[in-house]
């Protein structure tokens, strides 16, 4: 079967919404199509608790915010798309406020901003602790206005497909049927979110898997900077479930084994009673999971069944702080970890959070690939760099979304359609998931979840906070064994109907394909900047790598790292100095 | 207590069952284990085959919707030991069509959600450049609350009336349009009136209040539809006296 729309977007959350109501005001004579894995209102932007940045105080301003993003990113990110990130912000997040996002308020109405962690002023919009989730169904409500917009909904993209460097379309499987169609496109948004799924221990969802960056990866485009892999310093062991930064924005501290506030020990300042922007439990993501790392080396952490942690203490806030500001927490703590933070330390330890690096892409969110564009997590503009500070992915996904919607939709206005070689490959695709569905001839051995362990904790080993070059070659080597051993995979279910070992499936196999390019990137880049710190190369160097990786799959499958340079406009690069 | 507990799974897949049938698996019983980590053990341990739906694991995404001895709960946020020693049953969303094992088709819902109109409705556009509308914290607190459905789809299980009557909007649904028509930024209670004064709409619904049971988020469908009724009778009172108005 095939179908033709005129935009297809993979990704059905927030930055896959916002493009395809971009697409529906800019020109709505065009067909979209939105094509996700999930119902729209499952994806992932769902969990984003704290916030989202974009100036709006009188005290504050642009450069201040581009500035905070800048050397968060320690000046790895382009600071032509974090200059134009930091001025659309507020302008899509007043556009969110238009279309009945309930962000939290002051008395007087005014929309309220909380503090953040690297951010030397109050910026960040929120709506209690729910931020991700009223966001993403506002987008998803709002988006069910426009007549012009298809979801369909439940649907795995398999493929990309190219022909001479300009995009075709997708070939997608309907999974409560198991129909296999091709969907012809002028242009294709990827907006598939992140994959933190690679690492054992992750707050993000089941559903990140890497599907769009494997997408990409595959059809030619370029994945940058892979080797940035944000640890959140506070998630709940055992379950990855996170605790908002807005919990240490609202006056938590983080205590050592002898209820010590060992940040002061870090370079990130001195322990005041309460918050200090830029300092200490508001320092940066990277530098927080890094100190924790060295308290466990000196035997300062708490010994817990999952692993060492560090306590959260919430207990001076009180609860009519908590259940004002932040009530998820208060939920999640009771709900999954049977502790009251009014009442109780709550054991925490980093968990890996968020991709800096993913497709490579221009300001319009267009990548090498004519045609295919992407935005959001699964993206890499880079406005993020080496570390991204907490509260500007949801403002990322809406500005950077709605950039490629309405780039894509003029390249498709003026695009023709697929070539005959085109079609040919979207058939050949067909035949190769009909031939998984039936099921392999004689069948693997390999059981899928096993493969998808090992190379999870190969990842942790390898390329965890701390790597070094000894780590990250037996992480490329494990891996590449990896990638043959997933051709042994065992599938045993051969339905047609909601088949999600098949999809499991297809889902390990991204996520090798993003192992690899995390661990190759990690190993060529001979330096220790932001999320990336390698124990042998311990200083940053800005002569060999002020630069991004760009991770290319050659044509034996192989992964091939070339480097960009990084963007300079007005902020030479300098020290990142934090609490002083 | 005990180490591993049986979990009594629906079965169903359309190729070759005829009808549902349930299956035991033993997993183990360990104190923070939910039964969609159970599940989990079975899918990646005992039998790939198993079919259900999750993403986040912390009761925000609303996938993982099921029967767990008979209620809809959450299975992320069902300990396993609350329900020792079992078995437990496990069984996918009652009212809805299954799909496969505990895959439901919710797309009775889906269908329903935009003919109420779940969205900011305005009689101006304001420009972007003008700036947020204001809005006051008691003003959020009007409508904050039903603006918290993860649209899991406990309260269209739970409903008897929907049970019955597949053509009921349901809870969620009117708590939706609610979540609009409370919104100080919203001019829409007009447009959203026929679909919810229509039987099939808030009349429908004989105030069983089961829906406010199951809501796993405290959005309490059953006040809004309570709420709602009031206003729809002041809505028909008013068509009746004004000059011009009437059916």
């Amino acid at each position: 079967m095939t179908t033709a729309h005129d935009v297809v977007l993979v990704g059905g959350g927030g930055a896959g919404l916002r493009a395809a109501i971009a697409i529906a005001e800019a020109r709505p004579e065009l067909d979209v199509a939105v094509v996700s894995k999930v119902y729209p209102m499952r994806s992932h932007t769902v969990s984003a608790e704290g916030g989202a940045a974009g100036v709006i105080g009188a005290d504050d301003s642009l450069d201040e915010h581009i500035y905070d993003t800048i050397s968060g990113s320690d000046w790895l990110a382009d600071q032509d798309a974090v200059e134009m990130f930091v001025e659309e912000a507020p302008r899509e997040l007043i556009r969110l406020e238009h279309w009945g996002c309930p962000w939290s308020r002051e008395p007087d109405g005014r929309v309220a901003v909380r503090p953040f962690g690297g951010m030397k002023k109050q910026r960040t919009w929120f709506a209690a602790d729910k931020t991700g989730f009223h966001m993403l169904h506002t987008l998803f409500q709002t988006s069910l206005k426009y007549g012009t917009i298809h979801r369909y909904d439940e649907w795995f993209v398999t493929k990309l497909v190219v022909d001479d460097g300009v995009i075709q379309g997708v070939v997608a499987i309907e999974l409560s049927t198991g129909r296999i169609e091709t969907m012809t496109a002028k242009a294709v948004i990827l907006a598939t979110g992140g994959c933190g799924r690679v690492f054992p221990f992750t707050t993000n969802a089941a559903i990140k898997t890497g599907d769009g960056m494997s997408l990409a990866y595959r059809a030619g485009a370029p994945l940058k900077d892979m080797e940035f892999v944000q640890y959140h310093p506070t998630g709940l062991p055992f379950t990855g479930i996170l605790i908002t930064e807005a919990a240490r924005a609202e006056g938590g501290w983080l205590l050592n084994k002898d209820g010590y506030r060992y940040l002061q020990d870090y370079d990130l300042g001195k322990p005041e009673p309460t918050p200090v922007l830029r300092s200490m439990e508001l320092g940066p993501r990277d530098r927080l999971s890094q100190a924790f790392v060295h308290e466990v080396e000196e035997g300062r952490a708490i010994d817990t069944p999952y692993g060492p942690a560090v306590h959260l203490d919430l207990r001076h806030l009180g609860a009519k702080v908590i259940d004002a500001k932040i009530p998820f927490v208060r939920e999640l703590c009771l709900k999954y970890q049977n502790v009251d933070p009014a009442a109780e330390l709550v054991q925490v330890r980093p968990v890996v959070h968020y991709m800096m690096g993913g497709v490579h892409t221009d300001i319009h969110g267009a990548t090498p690939v004519k045609g295919l564009y992407a935005a959001g997590e699964v993206a890499c503009v880079s406005i993020n760099g080496a570390n991204r500070l907490g509260s500007n992915s949801l403002p990322e996904l809406l500005v950077f979304g709605a950039r490629a919607g309405r780039a894509a939709a003029e390249y498709a206005a003026g695009a023709s359609g697929p070539t005959r070689a085109g079609l040919r490959q979207a058939d050949d695709e067909h035949r190769r998931i009909w031939r998984e569905l039936r099921g392999r001839e004689p069948n693997g051995n390999e059981r899928i979840a096993d493969l998808r362990e090992q190379m999870q904790h190969t990842m942790e080993g390898g390329a965890g906070i701390y790597r070094t070059g000894d780590s990250l070659t037996k992480a490329v080597d494990t891996l590449h064994e990896f990638q043959g051993r997933r051709d042994q995979a065992r599938i045993e279910d051969h339905s047609h109907t909601f088949n999600t070992e098949l999809l499991t499936f297809l889902e390990l196999s991204a996520m090798l394909d993003v192992a690899e390019t995390i661990v190759y990137s990690a190993l060529r880049r001979e330096e220790s900047r932001g999320a990336h710190q390698r124990t042998d190369y311990s200083a940053r160097d800005n002569d060999r790598f002020l630069a991004h990786s760009l991770a290319h799959r050659a044509s034996d499958g192989s992964c091939q790292i070339r480097y960009l340079p990084v963007t300079i406009t007005r902020w030479p690069v300098g020290e990142r100095v934090y609490g002083r | 207590m005990a180490d591993s507990i049986t979990l009594r799974v629906t079965r169903y897949q359309p190729e070759v069952d005829d009808e549902p049938r349930a299956q035991d698996f033993d997993v183990p019983l360990r104190e923070n284990w939910v039964v969609l980590d159970g599940l989990n053990y079975i899918k990646d341990r005992l039998d790939g085959t198993l079919s259900y739906r999750w993403s986040c694991r912390m009761g925000i995404c609303g996938s993982c919707g099921m029967m767990v001895d008979g209620e809809p709960a959450l299975t992320c946020a069902t300990f396993l030991v609350d329900h020792a020693p079992g078995p437990i049953r496990v069984e996918p969303l009652a009212n809805f069509p299954v799909v496969r094992d505990l895959v439901v088709d919710i797309g009775d819902f889906l269908e329903k959600l935009p003919r109420v109109s779940p969205w900011i409705v305005r009689d101006d556009d304001i420009p972007v450049d003008e700036g947020e509308s204001l809005q006051t914290p008691e003003e959020l607190a009007d409508y904050k609350q039903y603006s918290m459905c993860i649209n899991c789809m406990l309260c269209y299980s739970a409903c008897p009336v929907y049970g019955l009557d597949p053509d009921f909007i349901g809870p969620a649904a009117i708590a939706l349009a609610q979540r609009y028509n409370l919104d100080s930024r919203d001019d829409g209670a007009a447009k959203r009136l026929d679909v919810l004064i229509h039987p099939d709409g808030v009349w429908g619904c004989t105030f069983v209040g089961e829906c406010t049971t199951a809501c796993p988020k405290d959005v309490d469908p059953a006040g809004a539809i309570q709420r709602y009724k009031l206003t729809a009778a002041m809505e028909t009172i008013k068509s009746y006296v004004s000059p011009g108005g009437g059916p």
